[in-house]
């Protein structure tokens, strides 16, 4: 039977089920087919916090969703077009985030009455009505697989564990992706197992050709390739890109890179990741806690290398009172905060931007320092470039923040040639800079109010520095009043004297009366929002933020320049309060605190009120 | 390039800072004795730096003419574990009180001291609160009175010495302010030893603990109680040795005997170099909190392989072939390793 082919612009696919059934490979798996295909795309996993959730259950239920699309995507997608729930439980966990007439594919066989009432299922959906207004496939995608592995010397539980990959070829042929890249990728991950790597490939073909055969697929669906830019590109979330930025930036400097972290959720991975890149001038140091990472940080930092923390917020709360004394010695330093949902433990794997405060102002004293927002997976990349360009250049901390949804969220990233990298070359001082041949370790830059970066080993500079105050020039303790208010001064100035970008606004139309500002990773779900607004008409202005402290010199002047701001954020309006603070804007708060990232739908219907009303 | 070699003297090493503390403070003593043990090390000032926490005791590095960094309670191994890790070629010295090394910052020590960094670790322990004006620290004896503790502490204190010894440290010794032969001759063995040296100098405070040690420096006294440790040789103390020190007849302890009563080879012959520390732990419950047999000198020097060193063994070995690529070429093999597509 010849199968209808339908085009599409784009289309959202979750992929759900136990935590054990391989639901983030068989994603990812199909993350890399469209990728490499040329759609754009953006992924989200989603998997619970408990290492070992009891199988079956529903907060044992692990999902990866991909949002593909013929033109560039902004966010993994607000829910899914289709649904494949492995078990009674992926589908009672995500049913919810369903749009009417979603299409479900759901495997069969664990539709038991026991999986059925382990997760409070009185009657099979599968069997009543309650899926009506759904596209249901039903699949035995278990005794297929086991079916389709009958010739091969495998063990029933291995047959049987194949499933995600009978799921994957069905998908395959549902969105007509390119096969070669998971069956070279199969025979590759199981090359020590010829016989599960053929039963691994015989399963995804034979998911391939139930869709191909079977008369309950009679559609097939083509989304055509994105313009995107030509290029080497590679897969990366936020926190593999902060750490290749961090990497790079270290190169670009011409500096070693050290690292001091203690293990935390949702920022372990930047640890991992900078562990394995020995190669390229990198040491890690897993510290006995966050106070000794961010020490060691400093410690490396004073001896001549480029330091950096990588944390969450609890982490961020004992690092403060190291991020004071860095302010007092003037030395460049990068604390990367991946924030999650708090205050104290909170809910450590969901994503919230609430230590925007804390960045800001958490510290005792008037200790000033610069913080930055990355915006999406792959900006984590260039923002890690820039919190080190401001780090090295002023001599200070710089506070980077990320979330737990750009930490966990991927796209493609086209390689940058490293040429084409900002040249983030520094000087050390060798040479004395005072009268008679004498060293003045806190003598200031003029335009950068930077102070020289004599590191121990350099003859003739030996020099004390520490957390007293001190005099200006000399750095000599001093507990004059005049030098302290004039210390205190310089700090502030030195953070206001970071060269900054003006903030760029985005009005295809040029007539929109009101501006929605946003910073960090509300970039995407806001972008696609205003996309959509303006398919349908309606004018609207987006700004984003990268820079928080120093704010760009013209963020006053553009704000002011509009009937209504609109500050969405995912906290309870600490951006909103800043501006208002400064710049004297009421602005029009949209906070969401349920550990979920925003949709785009949700602000797009937020947006239209303001526009609408304006 | 061959160095110059390095002829300096103690004044070399005076800062032109004023020395802030207190007279009659033990904290002099301990500065002009390092003064004048620096020029021994033949280490260039440069590239000897000198970290300390917060405390009477921290302001050290002011006054010495080397680098230096006054940093926060209790972080000064965390911060000087950054800088010896990332600059293995300084000479990375650590200057703490008990209070800054047990209290605030016991985590960090006993961590660089199990990593074994390459630190020297200088903790002045005078058993008290100073630069806070007087509050009992966690060397201060049980039932001390002091300004917070007004009618005794009820904090039992750590012993230094064991405390140092069950953190893995490869090196552990005690000196006291006033005797600066003995000091020299601490700092020489703790200079000579790779990774962490941890050295608990016994320091006087003038104004809230005066004559906390005095028993162990009058030389009325000080003969019956101070147990001289020196390596290879039998321990025996008091004036003319009639005390030495034997195996406790149960468990697995040491105690004081008189020497009249034991037969010579029973008498216990110090050796620093026991690959376990269950020796020199039996050897630090000598004493107590009243200072009676308080052993002196190096309770233990063993072998381990310093942290830095081992950091870069391994930052070595990974780095290998990558010494004639430029830092952009190593930046584009980074980036390109692993799963990459091309789009046309």
């Amino acid at each position: 039977m010849a199968k209808q082919i339908q085009h599409l612009d784009r289309v959202a696919i979750r992929f759900a089920g136990d935590s054990g059934d391989g639901m983030q490979l068989t994603g990812d798996r199909f993350a890399s087919e469209t990728a490499i295909l040329g759609n754009d795309l953006s992924t989200l996993p989603n998997y619970p916090a408990e290492i070992r959730a009891p199988s079956g259950s529903l907060h044992g239920v692990s999902s990866f969703q991909v949002h593909f699309a013929a033109h560039d995507v902004l966010t993994p997608g607000d829910s899914p077009d289709v649904l494949v729930a492995m078990n009674p439980a992926a589908l009672r966990a995500n049913l919810a985030d369903l749009p009417p007439n979603a299409e479900i594919i759901v495997n069969t066989d664990e539709f038991t009455p026991r999986n059925l009432e382990k997760v409070g299922y009185t009657s099979n959906p599968l069997e009543n009505d309650s899926l009506d207004g759904y596209t249901v496939h039903r699949v035995p995608l278990t005794t297929a697989t086991v079916a389709a592995l009958a010739d091969l010397d495998v063990a029933k539980k291995d047959a049987e564990r194949a499933k995600n990959m009978f799921a994957l070829g069905l998908l395959s042929w549902m969105y007509s992706r390119p096969t070669e890249g998971t069956v070279e990728f199969l025979k590759q991950k199981f090359a020590k197992k010829p016989v599960l790597a053929a039963a691994n490939v015989a399963a995804f073909q034979a998911g391939w050709n139930y869709g191909e055969t079977t008369e309950d697929f009679a559609v097939r669906y083509e989304v055509k390739p994105a313009k995107l830019e030509p290029g080497t590109y590679r897969s990366v979330n936020g926190n593999s890109a902060l750490a290749y930025g961090l990497a790079a930036a270290a190169l670009r400097a011409r500096l070693p890179l050290f690292l001091g972290a203690y293990p935390i959720t949702p920022a372990s991975e930047i640890l991992h990741e900078l562990s394995g890149y020995k190669r390229y001038g990198v040491t890690t140091f897993q510290a006995e806690d966050e106070i000794a990472a961010v020490g060691s940080a400093l410690g490396a930092s004073y001896g001549g290398a480029l330091g950096v923390t990588s944390t969450s917020g609890p982490g961020l709360a004992l690092k403060t009172e190291t991020l004071g004394l860095a302010v007092m010695l003037e030395l460049p330093l990068v604390i990367v905060d991946v924030q999650r949902a708090g205050p104290s433990t909170g809910l450590p794997t969901k994503t919230e931007q609430s230590d925007l405060n804390i960045a800001l102002f958490g510290r005792h004293g008037e200790a000033p320092l610069a913080v930055i927002a990355a915006r999406s997976p792959a900006d984590c990349f260039d923002a890690a470039l820039e919190a080190a360009r401001i780090a090295l250049t002023y001599r200070m901390p710089v506070i980077l923040l990320s979330d737990g949804y750009l930490a966990n969220g991927s796209e493609p990233w086209l390689l940058p040639d490293p040429a084409d990298l900002p040249d983030l070359r520094v000087e050390f001082a060798t040479e004395p800079n005072g009268p008679d041949g004498t060293f003045l370790p806190y003598l200031h830059d003029p335009h950068t109010l930077a102070r020289p970066w004599a590191v121990p080993g350099t003859p003739g500079l030996e020099h004390r520095i520490g957390g007293l105050e001190k005099a200006d020039r000399t750095g000599a303790v001093s507990y004059v009043p005049a030098d302290h208010d004039l210390m205190m001064r310089l700090r502030a100035a030195r953070v206001e004297a970071i060269d900054v970008p003006d903030l760029e606004v985005e009005d295809p139309s040029g007539t929109a009366r009101v501006l929605v500002l946003g910073w960090g990773s509300t970039y995407g779900p806001i972008g696609a929002a205003c996309r959509k607004l303006r398919e349908r008409g309606v004018s609207i202005a987006q700004a984003h933020l990268r820079h928080i402290a120093p704010m760009p010199k013209n963020v006053g002047a553009v704000l002011a320049s509009y009937d209504r701001v609109v500050i969405p954020e995912m906290n309870l309006g600490q951006l909103a309060h800043v501006v208002r603070e400064r710049y004297l804007i009421d602005s029009v708060s949209y906070n969401k605190v349920n550990g979920q990232p925003f949709t785009s739908a949700e602000l797009e219907t937020v947006l239209e009120e303001v526009v609408r009303n304006d | 390039m061959t160095e110059v070699p390095v002829k300096l003297t103690a004044k070399d090493f005076r800062s032109n800072q004023e020395v802030r503390w207190c007279p009659g403070c033990g904290d002099f003593a301990i500065l002009s004795a390092i003064q004048s043990f620096m020029p021994e090390l033949g280490i260039p000032r440069e590239r000897i730096t000198f970290v300390s926490g917060i405390g009477c005791s921290s302001r050290f590095p002011y006054y010495l003419n080397t680098y230096g960094m006054h940093s926060i309670h209790g972080r000064a191994p965390a911060i000087a574990t950054g800088l010896a890790v990332s600059r293995p070629d300084l000479s990375v010295w650590v200057v703490s009180g008990d209070g800054d090394a047990l209290s605030i910052g016991g985590n960090h020590l006993i961590h660089a001291l199990r990593r074994n960094v390459n630190l020297k670790i200088l903790m002045f322990n005078n058993r008290i609160y100073g630069l806070t004006k007087g509050q009992c620290s966690p060397t201060s004896e049980f039932g001390k009175v002091t300004k917070s503790t007004p009618v005794g502490s009820r904090d039992t204190p750590f012993n230094p010495i064991a405390l140092a010894l069950g953190a893995e440290a490869s090196f552990v010794a005690r000196t006291i302010d006033s005797d600066r032969k003995h000091l020299h001759s601490v700092l020489r063995a703790a200079a000579a030893h790779e990774g962490s040296a941890f050295i608990e100098i016994y320091q006087n405070c003038a104004i809230f603990n005066d004559g906390a040690f005095d028993v162990l420096k009058d030389p009325a006294s000080r003969d019956s109680v101070l147990v001289r440790l020196e390596h290879g040789k039998p321990i025996t103390f008091g004036g003319s040795g009639e005390k030495c020190v034997v195996r406790e007849p149960r468990g697995f302890g040491l105690e004081v005997a008189d020497t009249a009563n034991v037969p010579r080879s029973e008498i216990i012959v110090h050796d620093e170099t026991v690959a376990g520390p269950a020796y020199a732990f039996t050897l630090s419950r000598l004493s107590d909190s009243d200072l009676s047999n308080t052993p002196i000198g190096v309770f233990r020097r063993v072998h381990r392989p310093s942290y830095e060193a081992m950091v870069a063994e391994q930052n070595t070995s990974a780095r290998a072939g990558s010494t004639e690529s430029t830092p952009d070429e190593l930046l584009s093999e980074l980036l390109h390793a692993g799963n990459t597509w091309t789009l046309a």
